[in-house]
């Protein structure tokens, strides 16, 4: 019982985490129709930044300062090189976001080495905030739990609430009527990359201490941004925030639970083999659900896509 | 223009051919690890440990065979055996007959496999496979063969030495063994169970698992399992970023007990885990350098932190590598016929700088060498890690470790 409640309280960071990674690609497409796979290299930035800015001023400022840095740099991306590719359709602008993530992770490695860099939490949030049995939630969790939620709150106010966020939604739709009626859709399109770059940024530089600040970090959640957002549904900040959380709490309670495939293929009334050392199907029956917890996000994408390809609350037509 | 570029490829075939002239001599040792990806920060480490050790060792003291240098040659494998097994025919194909690897006993396995047949189909360009870190026991047990020599410790006498001390300590009930999801995490499960059962067989092991490897994001739910098993110590053979990331939640959520390991120490791992695993990880390695064994030992260091300033000597086994390789090929006199190299290298006696004396077994080309269990801590530390004040401190030695242990092999020699 009290494994169940600290593993809610694990998928709740994990699939927070992973929302505010997915919100600025999600809001990113949905804006530009251009998937930007150096997504998670802004991340990756977000992280170096934080921790070379928490050597010299300490750890708040480099929450402050760093994704402000990675917004900006994203911005530039945006106005300088986005916007010059986006003329020639989406192969190209595809191509242009994947060379930056290589191009990102090679001028890491060129400035900050190979090594895991020694980021770490900050000495005030570095107790444990309470033990549910013998396990032990850290006061960090707590606070990524909080910077995440207060984030999302505030998007969702922004964008539903304040005449910017009324102008970017009817920019979304409808970018020639908001143009003719003297907006710079332009300038609203670079904000908008800018901003949700600077979400990826805060999602390093919170992610960063526990997930540890090495050239890899970017890989290793690159692919799993994209599944969040196709399972959302592309465009959709609730959607984002749902599948999210979702994924979170799959990948947890699948890892926290040593689930035997054979115990629920023999549940549902399918013998074990003989011979199990013979048989051709030994892999499958000998499989375990934290072997296979990393897969079954896609899994999951790839059931949505046949049941329901505009996502869990995409609103694509045609 | 037309003439520019005519000049420029000129310039360039001749560079070409100036430097091709100026390596010729050159004794090329082909290093295939990974340089990209997850584990680059191990693959980079141990290729910046090849070259300074190739240059200290050999080049600066005027070389082998009156004056040949050493040459280290990267490859990236991006931890892959197919891309290791691509690296390898180029390294061949350029002419390269001394092949390392270390990262992945997954990578060594089909390098042994590939390189046994190579040698076997072109007996005029034949190659070694000097494996200076993949520790599956299979490599010099039932898939051994004569091109093949390691220089670290097999998983198996690691075990056998760091289950002494884990069995010294009566408070241990309940272990907790976790390992990545391919053929060493496989290996180091099956050793641990075995000598814990021999040694206490009062001591149950609560979990055995495997995660998959260079994929876990958030170690956590291991964590809780851990924490939740009541488990009294934790017994990893993970490396790279998988360590780092496992010790580091186990010691956040609340595990209180020891973690041994075999490779939780360089590369960024020393200073990530800080004072959080202070006295808490323990690690059992061929070579210790704190407190340091000889004045010559502290030289090298001294000369090795000059030139990488951010380095660590955390694969001393390395230098091993190289000077025991200088010193068969100065007995075989020659550099391009393997075979009397491999048999000079068999049965070889020699002094580690490091400290102590190492012995290549020549029924499986396992090299013998004593074993290290040391301590992450600040104190006493003569040369930290990451330059964090922070390095592993040897607290117990085996002597020559499983000099007489058996083995399944049976060498075919040409």
């Amino acid at each position: 019982m009290d494994l169940i409640l600290v593993n809610l309280i694990d998928g709740l960071v994990t699939g927070l985490l992973l929302f505010m990674l997915s919100a600025g690609l999600t809001l990113i497409f949905s804006m530009m129709g251009v998937l930007n796979f150096a997504h998670a290299s802004f991340y990756m930035l977000g992280a170096y930044f934080a921790y070379q800015i928490s050597i010299a001023l300490g750890f708040w400022m480099g929450l402050l300062i760093a994704p402000l840095i990675v917004g900006v740099i994203g911005a530039g991306v945006e106005r300088y090189g986005l916007r010059r590719v986006h003329q020639y359709g989406h192969v190209p602008e595809l191509i242009f976001t994947f060379g930056l993530a290589l191009l990102i992770e090679e001028m890491v490695q060129f400035i900050w080495g190979k090594n895991t860099m020694p980021y770490s939490v900050p000495e005030v949030l570095n107790f444990t905030a309470f033990s549910v049995g013998a396990n032990s939630i850290p006061a960090y969790k707590i606070f990524m739990i909080f910077t995440s939620v207060a984030i999302f709150i505030g998007l969702l106010f922004v964008l539903n609430k304040t005449r910017v966020g009324m102008i970017i939604q009817a920019a979304l739709s409808y970018p020639r009527t908001v143009e003719a009626l003297g907006h710079n859709v332009p300038l609203i399109f670079m904000g908008v990359f800018g901003v949700g770059t600077a979400l990826a940024g805060v999602a390093g530089v919170i992610a960063g201490p526990v997930l540890s600040t090495f050239p890899g970090m970017a890989f290793v959640l690159g692919s799993i941004v994209f599944v969040t957002i196709v399972i959302g549904g592309l465009g959709s900040l609730w959607g984002a925030l749902v599948a999210s959380l979702l994924i979170g709490w799959i990948t947890t309670f699948a890892k926290s639970y040593n689930i035997q495939m054979s115990d629920i293929l023999n549940g549902v009334g399918i013998a074990t083999p003989e011979n199990l050392s013979d048989s051709v199907l030994r892999d499958l029956w000998t499989v375990t659900s934290p072997q296979i917890a990393d897969i079954l996000p896609y899994i999951l994408m790839v059931l949505i896509l046949i049941f329901r390809p505009a996502g869990l609350f995409g609103k694509r037509e045609s | 223009m037309k003439k520019f570029t005519k000049l420029g490829a000129v310039s360039a075939l001749s560079l070409i051919i100036g430097a091709s002239t100026a390596f010729a001599e050159n004794i090329k040792i082909a290093f295939i690890d990974p340089l990209s990806g997850p584990f680059a920060s191990t693959g980079t480490n141990g290729l910046h440990q090849f070259e300074f050790a190739a240059d200290y060792m050999i080049n600066d003291k005027g070389g082998v065979l009156g004056g040949t240098n050493f040459e280290i040659v990267a490859f990236d494998n991006k931890i892959s055996p197919k891309e290791s097994l691509i690296q390898l025919q180029v390294a061949i194909d350029q002419g390269i007959r001394y092949i390392a690897q270390g990262n992945s006993s997954g990578v060594a396995n089909a390098l042994t496999e590939a390189i046994k047949k190579h040698n076997k189909r072109n007996p005029d360009d034949r190659v070694l496979f000097l494996n200076y870190a993949a520790v599956d026991p299979a490599l010099t047990n039932d898939k051994c063969n004569f091109w093949h020599f390691r220089f670290d410790a097999n998983a198996d006498i690691k075990m056998d030495a760091l289950t002494d001390v884990i069995a010294a300590d009566e408070g241990i009930k309940k272990v907790y063994v976790i390992g990545q999801d391919y053929s060493f995490g496989k290996a180091v499960s099956a050793a641990a169970n075995k000598f814990l059962g021999e040694k206490r067989a009062d001591i149950e092991i609560v979990g055995d698992e495997l995660h998959p490897i260079g994929k876990v994001k958030d170690f956590t739910p291991y964590a809780r399992k851990i924490v939740a098993s009541g488990a009294d110590a934790v017994v990893t053979g993970n490396w790279g970023a998988d360590m780092l990331g496992l010790g580091k939640s186990v010691i956040e959520n609340g595990f209180e007990g020891p973690i041994y390991t075999y490779y939780a120490a360089g590369s960024g791992i020393t200073g990530a885990f800080g004072a959080s695993g202070k006295d808490r990880i323990r690690l059992i390695s061929q070579g210790d350098v704190n407190p340091i064994n000889s004045d010559e030992a502290r030289a090298t260091y001294d000369a090795f932190r000059a030139k990488y300033p951010e380095g660590n000597i955390d694969q001393s086994r390395i230098f091993n590598v190289i000077g025991m390789l200088g010193e068969a090929i100065t007995a075989a006199g020659t550099a391009d016929d393997v075979i009397p190299v491999a048999k000079a290298l068999e049965g070889m006696k020699y002094q580690s700088i490091w400290g102590g004396e190492v012995f290549m077994r020549p029924q499986d080309h396992q090299l013998i060498q004593d074993m290290h269990v040391g301590v992450h801590t600040d104190e006493n530390i003569d040369f930290d890690y990451d330059n964090s004040g922070y390095g592993v401190y040897t607290e117990s030695t085996v002597k020559m470790a499983s000099m007489d242990s058996a083995t399944t092999c049976k060498m075919k020699r040409p």
